[in-house]
């Protein structure tokens, strides 16, 4: 281990049997962490190419969604005490060689994410998707106190800290992932930073960027945000887990 | 003969609401509502004269637009109980769902361990 800290790496996976061996052998190849790969209620080969790459498999008996992937996740990561965890996605656009560049943002914040535009690496977007991604950035850079320019990156790394406040709350509605867990993160007194990354081109299959898709995509981060920012720390007292 | 349609569609409410209960295939938290809507029934049919009275209190001109008024609201409201009940159902399922996946990697660890070979561990019997 690079440091005296036990460092997880999370992996949300779903259907992504082409991918994901390349991704947790690019991991294991570039940084001394524990993997944990969890199939969210694949349907193809995934945890077995998970398995076979070295990674611990969490295998979800169906599918929850990122949320729910990751939250599990996180609970693994507590359980079995590790100070910080990482999410890292399968389909291999997060490069593992930046995985300790988002881990360094940790030194003064409890949430670091790996953000896509920080003037570094060729990611582009534009029309509502663009409009989206802006209005949230400014909204939670508002909320937070520092400039976050790519709050709906799934590059993001938690301390002990954020991993109970993650176990705790860590919505599996759509956009909730990101956006909610964020907020409910900095209302419970977390700090986050952002840290430059670049981002890679997915190896197999294509992203969703349609123009209707998109707007609808702009609509539910606005309506995700608002319900968000309304919440107060008290969330659910379900949401408990020993 | 409304009257004995009336009554009869209720009392067959509670009657199939209280097999559904002693089946146990229906929680006693949704028919405590399902009673109290069938007696409603037993009691609006029995007692004609009830609803046109009503009907005059409130000021609604025919007395089948404050029933169907009533339904309505009745049944919204049953909808959003049950979408309620869903949502945290779901998130029980989930929470068992993450519970499984992490107990499932567990046990393939410790059974990893356990074919590895004893000579891994400190042996007791030595």
């Amino acid at each position: 281990m690079v440091d005296s800290r036990r460092v997880l790496v999370i992996v949300p996976a779903w259907n992504e049997e082409q991918n994901v061996a390349a991704t947790v052998g690019e991991i294991l190849a570039t940084v001394d962490y524990d993997v944990v790969v969890v199939d969210d209620g694949s349907t193809d080969e995934t945890a077995n190419r998970a398995r076979e790459a070295g990674a611990i498999v969490l295998d979800l008996p169906f599918n929850l969604g990122v949320g729910g992937a990751m939250r599990a996740g996180f609970v693994y990561a507590r359980r079995h005490g590790y100070d910080v965890a990482i999410q890292v996605d399968a389909d291999g656009q997060h490069n593992p060689a930046d995985i300790d560049r988002v881990l360094a943002g940790l030194e003064h914040a409890d949430i670091s994410i790996g953000a896509r535009f920080s003037d570094v690496g060729d990611y582009h977007v534009r029309g509502p998707r663009w409009w989206a991604m802006r209005f949230l950035s400014r909204v939670l850079s508002r909320l937070t106190g520092t400039r976050l320019t790519d709050v709906t990156s799934g590059f993001r790394a938690a301390n002990a800290r954020a991993i109970n406040q993650y176990v705790h709350y860590y919505p599996a509605e759509y956009l909730g992932d990101t956006i909610d867990s964020l907020v409910a993160a900095i209302h419970a007194g977390l700090r986050v930073t952002q840290v430059p990354v670049a981002m890679r081109q997915r190896v197999h299959g294509v992203p969703s960027q349609n123009p209707v898709g998109a707007t609808i995509y702009l609509g539910r981060s606005v309506f995700a945000l608002g319900l968000a920012l309304v919440r107060r720390p008290r969330v659910q007292q379900l949401e408990r887990v020993a | 003969m409304m009257t004995l349609a009336s009554v009869g569609l209720g009392l067959a409410l509670i009657g199939s609401v209280l097999a559904l209960l002693l089946r146990r295939q229906l929680r006693e938290k949704y028919a405590v509502l399902w009673i109290v809507i069938g007696l409603a029934v037993v009691i609006v049919g029995a007692v004609p004269g009830l609803l046109v009275g009503l009907t005059d209190v409130v000021g609604v001109q025919v007395p089948s637009n404050l029933l169907f008024a009533m339904s309505i609201v009745l049944l919204l409201g049953v909808a959003l109980h049950l979408s309620w009940e869903l949502t945290r159902s779901e998130e029980q399922i989930r929470r068992l769902a993450e519970e499984t996946a992490i107990t499932r990697a567990e046990i393939e660890a410790i059974r990893a361990r356990l074919d590895a070979g004893p000579s891994s561990g400190p042996d007791p019997s030595a």
